[in-house]
C-alpha cells in the first residue's frame, strides 16, 4: 500500500501533504491568529510623516542592524520597560503597498541598539540628524553607515526659512559658505525614530521580565531621587544615557564621564546644572551637549543631578529643586537683560 | 470599543503572561555560559587529553619492556649458536657477509640501458616527486561518462550560472563583511550597508547554491532513472527565470525596494514570482522523468530532491500570499520561511545530492537505504517545525517557541542517521582521501552536516538563546551551515562530475588551494564570530553599556574580514578551476616523448 519505494506518485503526495498539514499547524494557524490584534487604548496613531519615515527605515535596510523587540528576559530592561507585546506592533500592520508586505520590525541581529523606545531615550531632533548625517559625529566609536544621501549640501546663502540646517561639529562640518540640510526623507525617518515609544499598558499593569543577573536588577534603579518622588535613576536612563552612558563612563572622544567628574563631584552643583540648563560646548574633544532647561522640570534636573552626583562612586551632596529654580532663574534674568 | 476590548484580551491572553510563570528555568545562576564554566571545561578536557597521553606512553613502555625481554632471549639463543660452530664455519659465514655489503645496484636492474618508450601511449605522466608536500598527488579520475550532449550542456549551464552569483555574491559579501572595520568605505546609497545584506544571502542563496543544486540534480535524477530528461527546453526557461530573479532582485535591492526587510523574503513578490515558477517548471520536468524510468525503483536521491522542490513551492506560496500574516502574523511566517528556506531547500535538496555523488566518487553503494529513508520522513517532521527558534522570548506565542525547541532537539535523529549512513558509506575508504581530491570535500560537508546542525538544535534552547541572540553567533552558525555543509558538498559534487562529463580535470594545486583557502577561511570566520559573539552578549548579560559591545567586537570582526578574503579569493580559484574543466579548449594529449624525456636523463 506504502509503496513509496516505487510509486512515484505516491511518494509526492504523501510528502506535499505531510509538509503542508505541518505548515498549517506551524505557521499558517497561528500566523492568523497572531495578526488580529488591536493597538492599547493609548497607543497613539503613525502620523502620515511618521508612516513615510517607516518606509524609509525600510528601504535604507535599518532591520539588518535595529531590532525593535524587547524580550521578556532581564537583559532586555534597558531596551524598554516592559516586555514588547503584540499590540505594539499594531501600526506596522499596513502592507507598505501592493508590491510590498508589511514591514518586519522584529529583526534578528543587535549590531546596533534596539530602537524600540529611541524615542523616548533620544528625543532631541538634532541628535538624529547629526547621528544620521554621520553616526561618528555623535558616537565616536559607532560602525553605523553614514546615510548623507538623506541630506543636501546647499550654498549658505540659498538655505530658506523652513530648511533644517545640521549644525554639524567641526571636523564633520561642510566648508565654509556652504550648509547641510536635511532632505524630507531625513525628516520623515527621524520624525519615526522619535515617535517609537513603548505605551504603558492600561491600568497599570505591570509585566514582569524574566529575572537572570541581580547585578542588573539593581544598576541604575537607585532609589536616591526618590526621597522627592522621583526616580533620578530611569529619568537618567531616558534623559542622558545615550550619551554619557548607563555607568556613568561616557565615551571616549564623544561624551564625557561623569564618574569622577570634577564638575559633577563639585561641592557647588551650580555649573553643573546650568550645563544640564544650558547645554555646552566648552570643550573641543568632546561633542557639543544639547540644553535640557526646556524639556526637564526643576525637580527632574534636580533627581538627575542627585543620581549622578550620588552613583558610580560618586560622593558629592544632593540636589534640591530650589538649587535648580534659582540658575534658571539667574538665566532666564541674564536673557532677558 | 468592545472589539478593542476583545482584542485586547485576546492578546493577553497570545501574549504568554501565564507562559512567564513557566519561564523558570532561566535562573539567576546561569552558570554554565560563565567564562570561569566553559573555561573549567576546557581545562579538564586538557587534563583528560594529558591523562590520555600519559596513559599510552605508559602503555607503551610497558609493551617494549615485554619486547626487550623477548629480544634478551632471543640474542642468548644466538650465542649459544654461535659458541658451538666451528672455526672454518665463521669465517665462511663472514666472508659472505662482507660480499654482501660491497655488493651495489646498477639501476638497470628492473629495465635496460636502452632508451624508454612508449609505444603503446600508456604512460601519461611522470613524476620524480611522487611525495609532493604541498598538495599531494591524487588519483586521476579514470573514465568519461557517455552523456548525452544536451544533459551536459544543461549541467554545464546551470554550474556556469551558480559559479558566477558565487563569485559575485560573495565579493558582495566581503565588501559588507570589511565596513564593520571601516564603516566610511564609501557613502554611496546603493551600497549601504542596509542594502547590501541582503543582496548577498539572496545571490548566495538564490543565485549560487540554488542553481548548482538544480545542475547537480539533472544529472543525478536522468541517471538514476536510467532514461532522458522529460524536456530540456523547460530545464532553459527554468535557467532563465532563476538567474533573472537574482538579477532583478539584486537591482531592486540596491535601489532600496525590498520585501520590508525580513531575512532572504527581501525580494519583493513580482522578482520572487518568477524564480516560483522556475521552481514549478523544475518540478515538473524532474517528475516526469522519474515517472518515465526504466527501473522499478525510485533511488533514494530522488526522494530528497523531488520532496526539496516540492516543499520550496509550498513554502514560497505561504511565505508569499498576503492573507495571514500582517504585523506579528508576518513574524511567525518569517521564522517559518527563513528557517524552512535553509532545512527544505538547501539542505534537504543537498543531502539528495550526497546521497548519489558520494557513492559514486568511492565506487560502492550507499552504507543504508533504510537510514535514508527514516533520515526523509525525520527531516520532513521535525526540520518543518522548528522555525520559531528565531523567536526566542519574542511577543510570538510561548507554546510556538516551546514547540520549536523541543523539534529543535529532535533534529538529532535525522542528522545522525544522515551523518551515520555518509561516513559509514566512507568506511573502509579512508585511505583514499589521501588520493583524491573529492573526497576531502565531502569529509568536510559530513562534518560540518553534524557539527553544525547539533550546533543549531543546541543554540534552540531557551538559555543558549539568552547568551547568543542578536549577536554575532547566528552569523557564524549559518556560514557554519551554508558554507560549511552546503557549499562544500555542492564542491564536492562538481569535482566529481565535471571532469567525467568534459574530460578535463583541474590543475590538482588550484583544487588543493580552493579546499584549503576555503576551510581556513571558514575557520577563521566562524571562530572569531562565535568567541566574539559570546563576549558581545555576556556584555549585554553584564548590562555594560551597548557601545562597549562594539568596542569589544572589533577585533573579531578584523579576523571575520580576513577570513572572509580567503574565503573569497578560494571562489576565485575554484571558478578558474571550473573555467578550466568545461573551457572548449581541448587538453594537449601528452605526447609520449616529452613526456618520457624526462625519465630518460
Amino acid at each position: 500500500m506504502f509503496d513509496f519505494h516505487k510509486n512515484h506518485r505516491l511518494l509526492v503526495l504523501a510528502a506535499f501533504l505531510g509538509f503542508v498539514t505541518l505548515s498549517f499547524i506551524v505557521a499558517v494557524f497561528p500566523a492568523y491568529q497572531m495578526q488580529d490584534v488591536a493597538p492599547l487604548p493609548d497607543q497613539p496613531a503613525l502620523t502620515a510623516d511618521e508612516r513615510e519615515g517607516l518606509h524609509v527605515y525600510i528601504d535604507q535596510g535599518c532591520v539588518a542592524c535595529h531590532t525593535q523587540q524587547v524580550r521578556n528576559i532581564e537583559m532586555d530592561n534597558v531596551w524598554g520597560n516592559r516586555p514588547s507585546i503584540p499590540s505594539d506592533y499594531y501600526y506596522s500592520k499596513e502592507r507598505m503597498d501592493v508590491w510590498r508586505q508589511s514591514p518586519s520590525l522584529l529583526g534578528s541581529e543587535r549590531t546596533g541598539p534596539d530602537l524600540t523606545d529611541i524615542g523616548r531615550r533620544q528625543s532631541s531632533q538634532d541628535w538624529h540628524l547629526l547621528h544620521l548625517f554621520n553616526p561618528r559625529s555623535v558616537v565616536g566609536e559607532s560602525v553605523m553607515p553614514s546615510y548623507p544621501w538623506l541630506f543636501e549640501v546647499v550654498d549658505s546663502s540659498s538655505v530658506r526659512e523652513d530648511d533644517v540646517v545640521v549644525n554639524l561639529p567641526d571636523a564633520f562640518a561642510a566648508p565654509s559658505g556652504q550648509a547641510v540640510v536635511a532632505k524630507e526623507e531625513a525628516m520623515q525617518l527621524v520624525a519615526y525614530l522619535q515617535s517609537l515609544k513603548q505605551t504603558e499598558l492600561p491600568d497599570g499593569r505591570t509585566e514582569e521580565f524574566i529575572p537572570a543577573l541581580r547585578k542588573i536588577q539593581t544598576q541604575g534603579m537607585g532609589d536616591e531621587g526618590k526621597s522627592m518622588g522621583l526616580d533620578g535613576g530611569s529619568l537618567y536612563k531616558q534623559a542622558c544615557a545615550v550619551c554619557h552612558q548607563d555607568n556613568g563612563k561616557g565615551v571616549a572622544g564623544a561624551f564625557p564621564p561623569l564618574a569622577g567628574s570634577e564638575i559633577v563631584n563639585d561641592e557647588d552643583p551650580e555649573l553643573m546644572i546650568k550645563i544640564i540648563l544650558q547645554g555646552y560646548d566648552a570643550r573641543s574633544e568632546y561633542s557639543v551637549m544639547q540644553a535640557f532647561a526646556d524639556q526637564l522640570s526643576d525637580a527632574e534636573i534636580a533627581a538627575i543631578a542627585t543620581h549622578e552626583r550620588s552613583s558610580w562612586g560618586n560622593s558629592a551632596s544632593e540636589v534640591t529643586e530650589e538649587d535648580v529654580k534659582k540658575i534658571r532663574d539667574f538665566i532666564e534674568q541674564g536673557a532677558t537683560q | 470599543m468592545k472589539k478593542a476590548a476583545i482584542s485586547l484580551g485576546l492578546s493577553i491572553a497570545l501574549f504568554p503572561a501565564s507562559g512567564w510563570a513557566q519561564a523558570e528555568p532561566i535562573s539567576s545562576d546561569n552558570w554554565i555560559s560563565s567564562p570561569g564554566i566553559i573555561g573549567t571545561f576546557i581545562l579538564i578536557f586538557i587534563v583528560l587529553f594529558v591523562a590520555a597521553i600519559i596513559f599510552l606512553a605508559k602503555l607503551n613502555s610497558y609493551v617494549d619492556t615485554l619486547k626487550y625481554r623477548q629480544f634478551d632471549k632471543k640474542k642468548m639463543e644466538f650465542d649459544e649458536e654461535l659458541m658451538a660452530l666451528e672455526p672454518g664455519e665463521i669465517d665462511d659465514i663472514l666472508d659472505k657477509r662482507k660480499r654482501a655489503l660491497r655488493y651495489k645496484l646498477t639501476g638497470t636492474e628492473l629495465g635496460g640501458n636502452e632508451r624508454v618508450v612508449d609505444e603503446k601511449g600508456l604512460v601519461n605522466r611522470v613524476t620524480h616527486e611522487p611525495e609532493n608536500p604541498l598538495v599531494d598527488e591524487k588519483k586521476k579520475t579514470p573514465i568519461e561518462i557517455e552523456t548525452p550532449e544536451q544533459l551536459k550542456k544543461i549541467v554545464i549551464y546551470y554550474l556556469g550560472a551558480a559559479v558566477f552569483w558565487l563569485v559575485f555574491g560573495t565579493l558582495v559579501g566581503q565588501y559588507v563583511g570589511m565596513k564593520f572595520v571601516w564603516p566610511e568605505m564609501d557613502s554611496v546609497s546603493w551600497l549601504s550597508f542596509g542594502r547590501l545584506r541582503p543582496v548577498h544571502t539572496n545571490a548566495v542563496f538564490w543565485g549560487w547554491t540554488s542553481l548548482a543544486m538544480i545542475g547537480l540534480g539533472y544529472f543525478v535524477i536522468a541517471r538514476t532513472s536510467n532514461t532522458k530528461i522529460y524536456s530540456y527546453k523547460a530545464a532553459s526557461w527554468a535557467w532563465i527565470l532563476i538567474n533573472l530573479t537574482v538579477l532583478l532582485g539584486t537591482i531592486s535591492l540596491m535601489a532600496g525596494i525590498n520585501n520590508g526587510g525580513g531575512e532572504y523574503r527581501e525580494y519583493i513578490w513580482p522578482v520572487m514570482l518568477l524564480f516560483a515558477v522556475g521552481l514549478v517548471i523544475t518540478f515538473w520536468n524532474f517528475y516526469k522523468t522519474v515517472a518515465t524510468r526504466t527501473i522499478s525503483d525510485i533511488y533514494v536521491s530522488n526522494w530528497y530532491i523531488l520532496a526539496a522542490l516540492i516543499w520550496t513551492i509550498v513554502l514560497w506560496a505561504i511565505g508569499y500570499m498576503p492573507f495571514f500574516q500582517n504585523g506579528l502574523g508576518e513574524t511567525v511566517i518569517q521564522g517559518y520561511y527563513m528557517h524552512q528556506g535553509v532545512g527544505m531547500w538547501f539542505m534537504t535538496f543537498t543531502l539528495g545530492l550526497i546521497y548519489y555523488y558520494l557513492p559514486s566518487a568511492l565506487n560502492k553503494p550507499i552504507y543504508s537505504y533504510s537510514l535514508g529513508v527514516l533520515a526523509f520522513w525525520t527531516q520532513m517532521l521535525f526540520y518543518t517545525m522548528i522555525g520559531t527558534h528565531h523567536f526566542v522570548f519574542s511577543p510570538l506565542p510561548w507554546w510556538l517557541q516551546t514547540t520549536a525547541i523541543v523539534f529543535s532537539a529532535g533534529m538529532f535523529i535525522p542528522v545522525v542517521a544522515g551523518t551515520t549512513n555518509f561516513l559509514m558509506t566512507m568506511k573502509g575508504s579512508w585511505s583514499h582521501i589521501s588520493k583524491s581530491y573529492v573526497l576531502p570535500f565531502f569529509l568536510v560537508g559530513v562534518i560540518f552536516y553534524f557539527v553544525g546542525s547539533t550546533q543549531g538544535s543546541l543554540q534552540a534552547f531557551r538559555f543558549t538563546n539568552y547568551v547568543w541572540h542578536f549577536t554575532d553567533f547566528n552569523v557564524a552558525h549559518s556560514h557554519m551551515t551554508m558554507y560549511g555543509i552546503i557549499a562544500f558538498v555542492l564542491w564536492a559534487c562538481f569535482y566529481t562530475i565535471l571532469p567525467k562529463l568534459t574530460g578535463k580535470e583541474p590543475p590538482q594545486i588550484f583544487v588543493g588551494a580552493h579546499f584549503w583557502m576555503a576551510f581556513l577561511g571558514l575557520f577563521a570566520y566562524m571562530v572569531s564570530l562565535m568567541a566574539g559573539g559570546t563576549y558581545k552578549g555576556l556584555s549585554w548579560i553584564d548590562g555594560n553599556a551597548f557601545i562597549e559591545s562594539v568596542i569589544l567586537m572589533k577585533p573579531y570582526w578584523v579576523w571575520r574580514a580576513i577570513g572572509g578574503s580567503a574565503m573569497f579569493i578560494s571562489h576565485l580559484i575554484f571558478a578558474y578551476n571550473f573555467y578550466y574543466m568545461v573551457s572548449s579548449k581541448k587538453p594537449i594529449k601528452s605526447l609520449d616523448a616529452p613526456v618520457l624525456e624526462q625519465a630518460n636523463p
